[in-house]
């Protein structure tokens, strides 16, 4: 694609108008040898000390979950990425992303070890100041304090700076007295300290405090009864003059709301580990059910029903990842170039990760909506037994549920992923306009009807994916032009954008994953990801497609819709492949191995 | 007190087993391998709870195979291994493998070495008694419980029906299976660690296998499950007796 600039550096949002290198990219089969040692004792954590003990945990046993975040961190799990300086190990992010996705096989101990070592440790790590991180970080790493973090009210979620919690100075200046109510609070009823979210007297935002449970004025409410993840502790906190020293005021005043967006920046990314984790565990457990259950003398595996669901689950999840660790490396990356140009380790952190917070809200969206995919089909393969408590799919398919709804809902974080970069578009972040008039102006052009480029293994899925940014760019640049302002309260139209981006995002993610890994291992080496990769990017050119042709029939009209809609046509065309082959290769594959192998 | 470990490299548990070469030889791309879980679980554990305990001062760990076996060691090292001895052979006859560990321990005044029972590919249990015998060491076999006191090991092995408890002075080999110790997990200090530990590569001086493998050959299938009605008795005895031949 000549007129689509190639960047090694890739910068957050420009995906959708520049063409990566697929070496500058990072996959999953490029982990290192201490990186498997690490995953490796993720596993064998699990398989010890949660997988047997499922259902005491969903019990919520008294003291269990604790115990098992105290071992945890006797392993060091807690503290992978918390500097060394702090007692943590100083991993890079990609690797405690890695801890992430096999832990996250792990249930309902993975909410709990994901709140802990997320949202409950890393706004202290990210802001708190040097006296506030050396009193708490190497406990929070080391599993002997557990964290949680109290920003979602009864009447604030999704518009969490409307919090009513409030906070005013004592009269000797001595002590903010918080009072509020707080709820869905992860590990609430294990947690030592808690980052709470309130506004100090009238203030516009919130402001953000470290709160020990042993402080004045704190009340736990019974535990929900929630569908899934029963054994993660989530209860309502209550706030009442809570006695709060000035010195744990966290940051600045009125910067608890940049503190929640980051932080949450940072969540979405991590659950699209978790839940990657979650869909391979499922995607084994399905794979093996299926080789051991026979129907009409055959094993199930055998018959082609069940290897499209067994491959389809593996090739969203392999799509998945391959944004996961794309991002990952992306976010590592700009933070060292921050860090290169002079600013502050931590500061590089936040500002990395804010950059790609479009591409953490994609993978969120994309990856939790995979695994309740996955655990759907997981139950429909176990059949009958499926809908058992007895067998392993009744939980995972509960436990799933929550990942669409929490770090901001699916809906948030689609239309958070068409503001973020319509927004970089207005302030020159982001160079969405000339690519889009370029675009409109080809549209009035002679079609290009041949490859005039030389072809190679991937010179068409190329093709594909550079299209795809022109369907986008045409359709959300259309969108823009005839909604302006409007554009905001146009929900659907904002859907629509955001499932091509999203689609678009992961589709060329994962291009370029396998186009790397055939230049690690050879053709014949990677045969299973060619058809994944295939099949995945002609079912994304349909999608993409069809949420183009919804978004255009509502706001365009006449000779210009026609054209756009031809021009979508276009660039959605993808040739005709066996699908159904591909499936059944990636399937037999998963069958032979008995388990995900990919 | 000095220990040596014993390490042998073993193919992952479920590693589907490939013929090649005539059947000859194991396929070995795609194989994953781990450490042999008698070696790793038992006698490297207890090894480690002995320096713990304060009663042993050094673990090192020796394996005999070729590069290929360096992350598995590794791995032992991430566990708690002071330092590893890999000697470069590729080796898969028992005797042999006794004679290079023998060859390089001969003269390290080791206390204590300690290996699996057996490695769980080629069952041989014969490397540690006959490199007991090498050294001039005393040896006990298939141990499950090892108490230092003093210069004295006291050793819990099963019997036919029962379990005797023997007691031996040190220097010895021993040979472990379960119930010596608990499986632990290589936590993160400890893998951290394994980087900077050292690994020393060493030749050996003899090559000369005591056998050779001729062939593999795998089991047969296993045959599917018949089901029978409980009522059909019949059916039962007539198929114990035409097709399995039993009665």
């Amino acid at each position: 694609m000549n007129d689509i600039e190639t960047v090694k550096a890739l910068k957050g949002g420009e995906f959708l108008i520049r063409e990566t290198a697929a070496d500058s990219v990072f996959i999953p089969e490029e982990w290192n040898e201490e990186q498997l040692m690490i995953a490796e004792t993720c596993v064998n954590f699990l398989a010890q000390h949660v997988k047997p003990n499922l259902n005491r945990i969903d019990e919520q046993e008294e003291g269990l979950m604790s115990h098992l975040m105290d071992e945890a961190g006797a392993l060091g799990l807690l503290g992978v990425s918390v500097p060394e300086e702090y007692g943590g190990f100083g991993k890079d992010f990609k690797t405690s992303m890695l801890v992430t996705e096999k832990l996250g096989a792990g249930n309902s101990f993975s909410v709990a070890f994901s709140a802990h070592s997320g949202i409950g440790t890393l706004p202290i790590l990210y802001y708190g100041n040097d006296a506030q991180k050396q009193k708490y970080i190497p406990k929070l790493a080391s599993g002997e304090l557990k964290g949680a973090y109290c920003l979602t009210e009864p009447s604030s979620g999704s518009d969490a700076n409307s919090g009513k919690a409030r906070a005013r100075l004592s009269e000797d200046g001595k002590h903010y007295l918080i009072t509020g109510q707080k709820m869905w609070i992860t590990n609430a009823g294990f947690a030592d300290v808690f980052t709470v979210f309130a506004k100090i007297d009238d203030d516009e935002n919130l402001s953000a405090f470290i709160v020990e449970k042993d402080f004045e004025g704190i009340t736990l409410n019974a535990e929900e009864h929630k569908m899934g993840i029963k054994g993660s502790s989530t209860r309502q906190v209550f706030f009442n003059e809570c006695k709060v020293p000035v010195e744990n005021l966290l940051s600045d005043r009125q910067n608890g709301f940049k503190i929640a967006v980051n932080i949450l920046n940072i969540g979405r990314m991590k659950l699209g580990g978790g839940t990657v984790g979650a869909s391979k565990e499922v995607i084994s457990q399905a794979v093996h059910y299926a080789n051991e259950r026979e129907q009409f003398g055959r094993a199930i595996s055998k018959y082609g029903a069940i290897r499209y669901k067994l491959a389809q689950q593996a090739i969203l999840t392999y799509a998945s990842e391959s944004a996961v660790y794309r991002a990952s490396q992306n976010m590592e990356e700009a933070t060292e170039m921050l860090v290169a140009s002079g600013l502050d380790e931590t500061n590089a952190k936040l500002k990395g990760t804010e950059q790609f917070a479009i591409e953490a809200a994609i993978i969120k969206v994309h990856s939790s909506e995979t695994l309740d995919y996955v655990v759907d089909e997981g139950v429909q393969i176990y059949g009958g037994m499926g809908y058992s408590a007895e067998a392993p799919m009744d939980r995972a398919y509960r436990d799933s549920r929550i990942n669409r709804i929490f770090e901001g809902t699916n809906e948030i974080n689609r239309m958070l992923t068409v503001d973020m970069m319509l927004k970089r578009a207005l302030k020159g972040e982001l160079d969405l306009m000339g690519p889009a008039q370029k675009v409109a102006g080809e549209l009035m052009s002679i079609p290009d009807f041949g490859a005039t480029e030389e072809e190679n293994l991937f010179s068409k899925e190329k093709k594909y994916i550079a299209n795809f940014k022109k369907a986008v760019l045409m359709v959300a640049g259309a969108a823009v032009q005839k909604l302006m302002a409007q554009l905001g309260k146009e929900q659907e139209v904002l859907m629509n954008l955001a499932d091509m981006l999203i689609e678009l995002y992961v589709s060329e993610s994962l291009q370029l994953r396998v186009e790397k890994l055939v230049s690690m291992r050879g053709e014949d080496g990677c045969k299973e990801q060619l058809d994944i990769m295939r099949v995945y990017i002609n079912d994304a050119a349909e999608k993409i497609a069809k949420a183009g042709k919804e978004a255009l029939n509502y706001f365009a009209e006449g000779d210009e819709k026609r054209m756009m809609l031809m021009g979508l046509k276009r660039y959605t065309k993808t040739e005709d492949i066996n699908s159904t082959q591909a499936r059944r290769n990636i399937a037999a594959k998963l069958v032979a191995e008995n388990k995900y192998c990919f | 007190m000095k220990i040596l470990v014993c390490i042998s490299q073993v193919p992952d548990t479920s590693t589907k087993v490939v013929l090649k070469d005539n059947s000859t030889t194991i396929e070995s791309a795609g194989v994953s391998y781990i450490i042999n879980p008698y070696d790793e679980w038992y006698a490297l554990v207890r090894a480690i709870e002995l320096k713990e305990s304060g009663v042993a001062s050094d673990i090192d760990l020796v394996t005999v195979g070729k590069a290929n076996t360096e992350p598995v060691i590794r791995k032992a090292l991430a566990l708690g291994g002071d330092k590893a001895i890999r000697i470069d052979a590729d080796c898969s006859d028992p005797y042999l493998t006794a004679v290079y560990i023998a060859e390089y321990a001969r003269n390290m005044d080791y206390d204590l070495i300690l290996c699996g029972k057996e490695s769980i590919d080629y069952n041989n249990g014969t490397v540690g008694s006959m490199l007991a015998e090498l050294l001039d060491m005393d040896y006990i076999g298939f141990a499950t419980e090892i108490k230092a006191e003093g210069n004295t090991a006291i050793v819990k092995r099963e019997i036919e029906g029962g379990e005797e408890t023997d007691s031996c002075k040190f220097p010895l080999v021993i040979s472990c299976q379960k119930g010596v110790a608990e499986a632990r997990i290589a936590n993160m200090r400890g893998i951290m660690a394994a980087r900077t530990r050292p690994l020393t590569v060493i030749t050996p001086s003899v090559d000369d296998p005591l056998t050779s493998i001729l062939s593999y050959e795998l089991p047969p299938a296993k045959a599917g499950v018949r089901l029978i009605d409980p009522a059909d008795m019949d059916e039962l005895v007539e198929l114990l007796h035409t097709e399995a031949k039993v009665i």
